[in-house]
C-alpha cells in the first residue's frame, strides 16, 4: 500500500495544486492566521514575481510566487489566511490539503507577534502534519510599539522549530527568515516539532486507532495526525486521501494531459 | 434549528437558577466569563471552536456596534464580533 | 479500489472507537492545543508595563453608539473633498499639457495636407477621449485609491462592517457585505470576487448582485465632475464643500439602495436567513505611507493609462465616426440619439446621454467622454480645457439644469454593470441568469429613480 502511495510521487501531486516546479525548485508555503502581514510578506520576497489564480476547483484565490535566496530560486505559495487546519471552511480545507499532499519542502507559519496566543494555535496544528515548519513572528515592530518582549529563544525551545521575528513592513529580520527556511529545505537544520500531548481519555482512543492507520495510510501522512482527526469526525481527510492518492488524482491528470 | 433555540432557552432557565450562567449575550460589556458550554448546531459549531470558543476559555465583551448587535468580543487575544443568533448559543459563567 | 474501500473502513473504525465521546473527544482536542498555545505564550510573552490599551480607547469611540455613524460619515466626505480639491490642480495642469500637445498634432496634420476624415478620427475621436480619460480620470483616481488604501491598513474597514452589520443582517444579508462594497469603490469586478468571503451561497449573492450600487473608480470622476459644476455651481462660495456633500450624499444613497434591494432579494429570489457571522476586528496597525502611495498611485496611473488605451481610444474613434456619418442631414449618432430621446426625456436625461451610457459598456470611464464628444462633434469647436468649458457646453448648449445633472449622477449610479464586470459575475457564478440580473436590476432601479425623480421636481415646479 505504502508503495502505491509513494509511487504517484510529490512532483506530480504538486502540478494538481498548479504550482510551478518546471526548475525542480524547492517550494515553500506560506501560512497564517488572517490580518498578520502575511501578504505583506509574500510581497516582499516576492515582488513582481508572482502570479494569481484559483486553487483547482475551488473559487479560492491562490497565489504564488518565487524568490532567489544565495543564488537558489524558491518558489513560494500563499495559503488563504486561516485560524486552523479544521477544515471547516474551504479556505481551510485548501491550506491542509496542501500542506498534506503537496508537502512543501518547508512551510513558513506567520503569527502575529502582537496576539501571539491565536496564532501559536495554528502553528501547533501546522507542526502536527509536518516537520519542516519555519515559525516568523512577524509585527515585531508593532509588538515592541504595545512594549510586548518575544522571547524568540525560548519560544524556539519550546516548539522544537525555528523561530524568527519579522517586520515584513520594514523588512527586518527577513534575511534571518529566508536563511533558516533553506536550511531547513537542504536539511542542515532539522526541527523537531513538540507534540502536543492531549488529555489521557483522548491519548488513550488514539493510541487504538494508530496502528490502524498506520497500516492504510502508510507514511504518506503522519498518522497521528490524521488519527486524531478521524477521532473528532473530520472525515475530509479520508476524502482527500482518496482524491489525492486514488482513482481521482488520475483523472485530473489525464485532463490536465489531455 | 428549533431543537437548538428550545435547548439553549432551557439553557438560559437554568443560568436564572444555577448562580452566574448565563448566555454570553448577556455578559455586560466590560465584564468577563469563562465559556461552559457551545450549543450551536454543525458548521456554526465547528465555526465558533475555530475561534478558540471552547469550554473553559475566557471571554470578555469589548464593546457594542452603535446598533447594539453585534458585539464585539476578546477571545484569546483577538477582538471577534458575534451577533446575537451566535452568542446566545453560548453559555458562560462570568467572574469577577 | 482497495486503497479506497481501507480509507473508509479507517471511518468506521474510529466511529467505533469514540461511540458517543466524539464531541466530548473534539471538545477536548481543540481545548487542549489552545491551553498549549495559551501556555507557551505565557512562557515567551512579557508586557513590560501595563500600558494603555489604544485600541480599545479609540474602537469605543469609533463605534460609539454617538459618534459610530457621524465619523463614518466624517472620513467619507473627508476623503471625498481632499479628492475634489486635490484633483482640480492636476486636472488642469494635464488639460493644458494635452490640449496642447492636441495642438501640436493638429499642426502636424495640416502640415502633412492629412484629410480632414483622417484628422477628426484619430484627434476628435480617439486622441480627445483619451485625454478626456488622462486628465480628468487619473487626478481623482490617483488621491482617493491611496487614501482608500491606508484606511485600509489602518485596519478601519472592519470596524465599518462592525457599525453596519445590523443593517445587513436586517436586510438579510451578511456584514462582510460592507467589505465587498468597499471593494467595489475601486472596481465593482473586483467587489463581486470580494465576494468570495462570504460564505453562504445566499449571501454571497446577494453581496454580488448589489455591489454595482457602490459607485466605482470609472463612475466617480463623473460624479466629480457633474457635482462640481451643478452642485457646487449653485453656491459660489462653498463650491467644492458643496460638491462633496453632494457626492456623499449620493454614496449614502446607494448604501440605502443597496440595503433595499438586498432585503427584496432575501425576501424574494433568494430567500433565508441570514448564516452566522464571525468578524475580526484586528488591532490597528500603523499604515506604511510611502509604500500605499507608491503603489496606488503606479498601479492606479498604468490601470487607467492602459484602459484609456484599450478601450476609451478605440471607442472614441468608432463614436466620432458615428457622429460624422451622415443619414440624410443628420448623423448616424444624432438619428440614434433621436430615437431614445422620449424615453430618456422621461428619465430627465436626453437621448444623448442615454445612448452616452449605452456605448459605455465596455468601460464606465469611456460614459462622459462620449457624451461630450457627441455633444461636440456636431456643432462649435471649443476647447475644453476646464470645468467652465464644461459648463458652457452642457449649459448654454444643450440646455442642461441641475435636475439633468442629477438624473445623469443618478443614474451614474444605478445602471447595468460595466462588460468587465458583468464577465465576472458569469465566470465566479457560472450562470447567465444571474448575470443577467445583475444586470437588470441596478437598470430597473435607476430608471425608476430617474423617471419618480424628474417627474416630481418638475411637478413641484422647481425648475
Amino acid at each position: 500500500m505504502g508503495l502505491t502511495y509513494q509511487s504517484t510521487g510529490t512532483s506530480t501531486t504538486r502540478e494538481v495544486f498548479n504550482v510551478d516546479t518546471s526548475d525542480k525548485q524547492p517550494v515553500i508555503a506560506l501560512a497564517g492566521n488572517p490580518n498578520t502581514g502575511k501578504s505583506t510578506l509574500f510581497n516582499r520576497l516576492t515582488g513582481l514575481r508572482q502570479h494569481t489564480g484559483n486553487w483547482p476547483g475551488k473559487t479560492v484565490l491562490q497565489s504564488q510566487g518565487s524568490y532567489i535566496h544565495e543564488g537558489r530560486k524558491y518558489t513560494m505559495v500563499d495559503l488563504p489566511g486561516t485560524y486552523s487546519l479544521l477544515a471547516n471552511s474551504v479556505e481551510e480545507q485548501v491550506a491542509r490539503d496542501f500542506i498534506c499532499f503537496a508537502k512543501p519542502d518547508a512551510t513558513v507559519v506567520v503569527a502575529d507577534a502582537t496576539c501571539l496566543e491565536r496564532n501559536l494555535n495554528l502553528a501547533l496544528q501546522v507542526m502536527e502534519i509536518t516537520k519542516e515548519v519555519v515559525l516568523c513572528v512577524n509585527l515585531i515592530d508593532e509588538a515592541r510599539r504595545k512594549k510586548l518582549n518575544i522571547d524568540i529563544k525560548k519560544l524556539n525551545q519550546r516548539l522544537g522549530i525555528p523561530v524568527v521575528g519579522t517586520a515584513a513592513s520594514s523588512g527586518e529580520g527577513i534575511s534571518d527568515l529566508l536563511k533558516l527556511v533553506s536550511k531547513v529545505v537542504t536539511g542542515t537544520l532539522k526541527p523537531e516539532p513538540k507534540a502536543v500531548q492531549y488529555n489521557p481519555q483522548v491519548e488513550d482512543v488514539v493510541a487504538k486507532l494508530e496502528p490502524i492507520v498506520k497500516r492504510v495510510v502508510g507514511n504518506e501522512l503522519n498518522s497521528r495526525w490524521v488519527s486524531l482527526r478521524l477521532l473528532e469526525g473530520d472525515d475530509t481527510i479520508i476524502h482527500a486521501l482518496e482524491k489525492f492518492n486514488g482513482k481521482e488524482q488520475v483523472q485530473i491528470l489525464q485532463e490536465a494531459l489531455a | 434549528m428549533k431543537l437548538t433555540i428550545l435547548n439553549n432557552i432551557k439553557l438560559n432557565e437554568r443560568g436564572i437558577t444555577m448562580a452566574g450562567l448565563k448566555s454570553l449575550k448577556e455578559l455586560a460589556v466590560g465584564s468577563s466569563a469563562i465559556v461552559k458550554n457551545v450549543s450551536a448546531d454543525g458548521i456554526k459549531q465547528r465555526r465558533l471552536l475555530d475561534l478558540g470558543l471552547v469550554p473553559g476559555t475566557r471571554v470578555e465583551a469589548v464593546g457594542r456596534s452603535p446598533l447594539g448587535d453585534p458585539i464585539a468580543y476578546s477571545i484569546r487575544g483577538a477582538v471577534i464580533a458575534l451577533r446575537k443568533e451566535e452568542s446566545t448559543t453560548i453559555m458562560v459563567e462570568t467572574v469577577n | 479500489m482497495s486503497s479506497s474501500t481501507s480509507l473508509q473502513s479507517l471511518i468506521r473504525e474510529a466511529r467505533n472507537i469514540t461511540g458517543s465521546k466524539q464531541n466530548e473527544i473534539r471538545d477536548s482536542i481543540v481545548n487542549t492545543i489552545y491551553q498549549e498555545a495559551g501556555n507557551i505564550a505565557a512562557e515567551t510573552v512579557t508586557n513590560e508595563k501595563n500600558k494603555v490599551d489604544w485600541d480599545r480607547k479609540i474602537d469605543q469611540i469609533i463605534t460609539s453608539r454617538i459618534w459610530g455613524f457621524p465619523i463614518m460619515f466624517g472620513v467619507l466626505t473627508l476623503i471625498l473633498w481632499l479628492t475634489i480639491t486635490g484633483a482640480n490642480y492636476p486636472s488642469a495642469l494635464l488639460a493644458n499639457g494635452l490640449f496642447w500637445i492636441e495642438d501640436q498634432l493638429t499642426n502636424i496634420f495640416i502640415s502633412m495636407n492629412a484629410p480632414s476624415w483622417l484628422h477628426g478620427f484619430m484627434i476628435l475621436g480617439v486622441y480627445r477621449s483619451l485625454a478626456w480619460v488622462v486628465s480628468v480620470m487619473l487626478p481623482p483616481m490617483a488621491i482617493f485609491f491611496p487614501l482608500f488604501t491606508l484606511l485600509e491598513d489602518l485596519g478601519y474597514l472592519p470596524r465599518i462592517a462592525f457599525n453596519l452589520d445590523r443593517f445587513f443582517k436586517s436586510a438579510g444579508a451578511h456584514g462582510k457585505q460592507a467589505l465587498t462594497m468597499s471593494m467595489g469603490f475601486g472596481c465593482n469586478a473586483a467587489g463581486i470576487i470580494a465576494c468570495r468571503i462570504i460564505e453562504s451561497p445566499r449571501e454571497r449573492l446577494i453581496a454580488a448582485l448589489t455591489n454595482n450600487f457602490v459607485p466605482c473608480n470609472g463612475r466617480f470622476p463623473t460624479l466629480i465632475a457633474l457635482a462640481t459644476i451643478f452642485m457646487g455651481g449653485m453656491v459660489v462660495s462653498f463650491s467644492s464643500a458643496v460638491a462633496t456633500l453632494s457626492v456623499a450624499g449620493l454614496v449614502v444613497l446607494g448604501i440605502a439602495i443597496t440595503l433595499a434591494v438586498s432585503f427584496l432579494l432575501s425576501k424574494t429570489l433568494l430567500k433565508g436567513i441570514p448564516s452566522s457571522f464571525t468578524l475580526e476586528l484586528p488591532p490597528y496597525r500603523k499604515p506604511q505611507v510611502g509604500q500605499v502611495i507608491v503603489r496606488s498611485v503606479l498601479d492606479r496611473t498604468i490601470f487607467v493609462l492602459s484602459r484609456a488605451m484599450i478601450i476609451a481610444a478605440p471607442a472614441g474613434g468608432i463614436v466620432w465616426v458615428l457622429a460624422n456619418t451622415m443619414i440624410g442631414d443628420t448623423s448616424v449618432l444624432a438619428t440614434i440619439a433621436g430615437w431614445l430621446d422620449p424615453f430618456a426625456k422621461q428619465m430627465g436625461l436626453d437621448g444623448f446621454i442615454l445612448m452616452a451610457f449605452i456605448c459605455g459598456l465596455p468601460a464606465n470611464e469611456i460614459v462622459f467622454p462620449i457624451l461630450i464628444m457627441s455633444y461636440v462633434s456636431g456643432g462649435a469647436m471649443i476647447e475644453l480645457d476646464s470645468m467652465e468649458a464644461l459648463r458652457q457646453l452642457l449649459v448654454d448648449q444643450h440646455g442642461w439644469t441641475w435636475l439633468t445633472a442629477l438624473c445623469t449622477m443618478l443614474f451614474t449610479l444605478c445602471h447595468w454593470p460595466c462588460g468587465t464586470t458583468l464577465y465576472t459575475m458569469q465566470r465566479e457564478q457560472q450562470s447567465w441568469y444571474w448575470t443577467v440580473l445583475a444586470a437588470v436590476i441596478p437598470t430597473a432601479v435607476g430608471i425608476i429613480l430617474c423617471i419618480v425623480v424628474n417627474h416630481l421636481v418638475r411637478g413641484l415646479g422647481l425648475v
